[in-house]
């Protein structure tokens, strides 16, 4: 199968918010593309655009946010250009969606079973009796032991992992080919994390979807992601294969980003004074964001015309794209 | 070395009604600090680390007495301060509180928004030193050169600021009195990456200049790796580990540690990682198990385990673990 189309591209995706104060480029320029049966992880930390552009798949950016510009492909059809109810047939069906919190994302005074079976009733009209024993069966693959009586209970009964697991097998429930997934175990203990993280694996192989997962943890797109897309201050700064992001990162930004992180397989302890290698400055306020490429004040290696030219996404090799005039990329002026 | 903080027994419980079907309800009590001992010398750092509800906070809280400890004694400097506290003599408490600050965790919730800068590092001096006035303004000067920020960011108020710089606000307030030790109360878990290494530096450096020691609590290992020089691991309100760093990190020896450091995910792809997979959750604290309080989940469990409590061995021994099983 050489060059199988994507499940899902992503063209010059732009997505505004128009506030009082002005327009903030969120996600401003984002190209990036999912292959079936593959997961692709976004990183970046807060305000760097990979929720935003993950809700704009589905169409749920909220106001005052508004698409101003993009393409989103998902089987070759471009999801913009959807009407309202084709979107709707589409969400949870064919797109589905892992929550962060799930405390909140469970309606707190509906059943766990009606809650569940209102997916299948709405989606694929089948009635209540009908949709139950799908709902019992995907509980139990997400390893909820006895998953008929949890239908009849509230997501108050119910512990942080649990209720992650009820969310996974909620996204699950019409055999979906694309989830998103926005950092589904930020708000997990690490132990839980890590048997949620077995569980998405493992789920995703069997039923061979295709998985966004959108977190800042580079711990866990190591251990999930078959590709990374790394964001900062809504553009694309590299994507490439997992190994080659971690091994041998191009973009100043990932180096340094990886850089930064305290190892927990590295000792630090000695007379020796401990210090990280920090990225200086802090994330750019997007309401007014730097000229040229985005990191360039923060940048080690910036020039003179990193701030003039804003880098374009270019090939540096095979499946790994930069842009970093630094490593080639053309340049425009913004 | 002779400690600077002794921490010995500390228990916090707190009462509850129990409310079961077809019962009488009934008293009882939930111990979310059970018996709790370890101790801290200058110009060192204990790292407390656990899941969220094993009594990290409670712990460093009950050290403070911001909550009431039920049972044990917290030495500071030789002397024992709970019952000092617990007199409620103002002077010995300011004394107390001059030495021991707490670095809380949000920086969004812990700076009051209708003061500026200035006036919420003014206000440790107006308490401890409330003789001379004249002095304060100079203090805050330094105070903000010392974490990194500018003399004149005391006239700005904390909406203006990001995340991390009013972390080194929330770090500048502790400093303001010279304290010895700092309990830090997961300071960086709710910064970007970027920012968290730049904290972290502070706090290194901050450490090296002023000999200060640290109470670190996370739930983030990898943190704890950097900035501690010993480690302390909690589970259903007790210790059940506590050795130097690179002792717990390299040669973890309670089940619960190791299975704790095997589910962080490493930033390598493809590493071979052998997780030590955990059956189940943490249960209630309210329904303790018998003996060993992690038994039921443990890989290694032996029948003794579900009868008796295996007890942390005396503070001689460099590497303690409470087990009947070791690795």
């Amino acid at each position: 199968m050489a060059a199988a189309q994507p499940l899902l591209e992503v063209r010059d995706l732009k997505v505004h918010f128009f506030t009082r104060e002005g327009v903030v480029r969120a996600v401003d320029g984002v190209d990036y593309s999912v292959n079936r049966a593959e997961t692709l992880g976004i990183v970046g930390e807060s305000g760097s655009g990979k929720t935003v552009s993950s809700l704009a798949m589905l169409r749920l950016v909220p106001p005052p946010a508004r698409t101003v510009a993009g393409q989103i492909l998902f089987d070759g059809e471009d999801l913009l250009t959807r009407t309202p109810k084709q979107m709707a047939a589409l969400r949870g069906r064919r797109i589905a969606m892992i929550f962060q919190n799930p405390a909140t994302s469970l309606n707190p005074i509906y059943s766990i079973g009606a809650q569940l079976t209102e997916i299948l009733t709405w989606h694929e009209k089948a009635s209540r009796r009908d949709a139950e024993p799908r709902v019992i069966e995907l509980l139990g693959l997400v390893g909820i032991s006895d998953p008929a009586t949890r239908l009849r209970q509230y997501p108050h009964e119910l512990s942080g992992g649990m209720r992650q697991r009820i969310g996974i097998a909620r996204a699950l429930l019409c055999n979906p080919s694309l989830v998103l997934a926005d950092e589904p175990t930020t708000a997990l203990d690490v132990t839980i994390q890590a048997q949620i993280l077995e569980l998405l694996a493992e789920l995703q192989a069997r039923f061979r979807m295709s998985m966004v997962l959108v977190t800042h943890d580079m711990g866990v797109v190591a251990r999930m992601a078959t590709r990374i897309t790394v964001m900062y201050a809504g553009r694309v700064c590299e994507t490439a294969d997992a190994a080659t992001i971690f091994n041998a990162p191009q973009h100043p930004y990932t180096r340094a980003l990886l850089e930064s992180m305290p190892r927990i397989d590295h000792s630090y302890a000695g007379p020796a004074r401990r210090v990280l290698p920090s990225i200086p400055g802090r994330p750019p306020n997007l309401l007014n964001p730097p000229s040229g490429c985005r990191f360039h004040d923060r940048c080690p290696e910036a020039q003179v015309e990193c701030r003039r030219l804003l880098p374009v996404e270019t090939a540096v090799a095979p499946g790994h794209i930069v842009s970093c005039l630094r490593r080639g990329s053309p340049g425009i002026v913004a | 070395m002779s400690a600077l903080l002794e921490v010995e027994g500390l228990s916090k419980s707190y009462p509850v009604m129990e409310r079961r079907l077809f019962r009488a309800r009934q008293r009882t009590e939930i111990r979310a600090v059970d018996g709790v001992s370890f101790s801290i010398a200058a110009g060192q750092t204990l790292g407390l680390v656990g899941e969220s509800g094993c009594g990290k906070t409670t712990t460093a809280r009950a050290i403070l007495n911001l909550v009431q400890p039920t049972e044990g004694m917290v030495r500071f400097e030789g002397d024992d301060i709970v019952p000092i506290f617990r007199q409620g003599d103002r002077a010995r408490i300011l004394a107390i509180r001059r030495s021991l600050q707490y670095v809380f965790q949000d920086p969004w919730l812990s700076l009051n928004p209708r003061w500026t800068i200035g006036e919420t590092l003014r206000e440790p001096l107006r308490v401890h030193r409330p003789e001379a006035p004249r002095t304060w303004t100079a203090r805050v000067d330094e105070l903000l050169r010392m974490v990194g920020l500018e003399p004149h960011h005391a006239w700005r108020y904390p909406h203006e600021f990001s995340g991390g710089q009013r972390q080194r606000v929330g770090i500048a307030r502790a400093l303001a009195v010279e304290p010895k030790l700092l309990i830090l109360d997961e300071p960086v878990s709710s910064l970007d990456v970027s920012v968290r290494a730049q904290i972290l530096n502070l706090l290194a450096e901050l450490q090296d200049r002023l000999r200060l020691a640290y109470l670190y609590i996370s739930h983030d290992l990898s943190s704890v790796r950097f900035i501690s020089t010993h480690v302390a691991v909690m589970y259903l309100g007790k210790l059940v580990e506590i050795g130097e760093v690179d002792e717990i990190f390299s040669r973890p020896r309670h089940h619960y540690t190791r299975a704790l450091m095997s589910a962080i995910p490493v930033p390598r792809p493809g590493a071979a990682q052998t997780r030590i997979a955990l059956q189940g959750e943490v249960p209630s604290a309210l329904r303790r198990p018998s003996g060993c309080p992690f038994h039921p989940r443990c890989v290694a469990a032996l029948p003794v385990c579900a009868e008796i409590e295996p007890m942390l061995p005396p503070a001689e021994a460099g590497h303690r673990t409470a087990c009947h099983n070791p690795a």
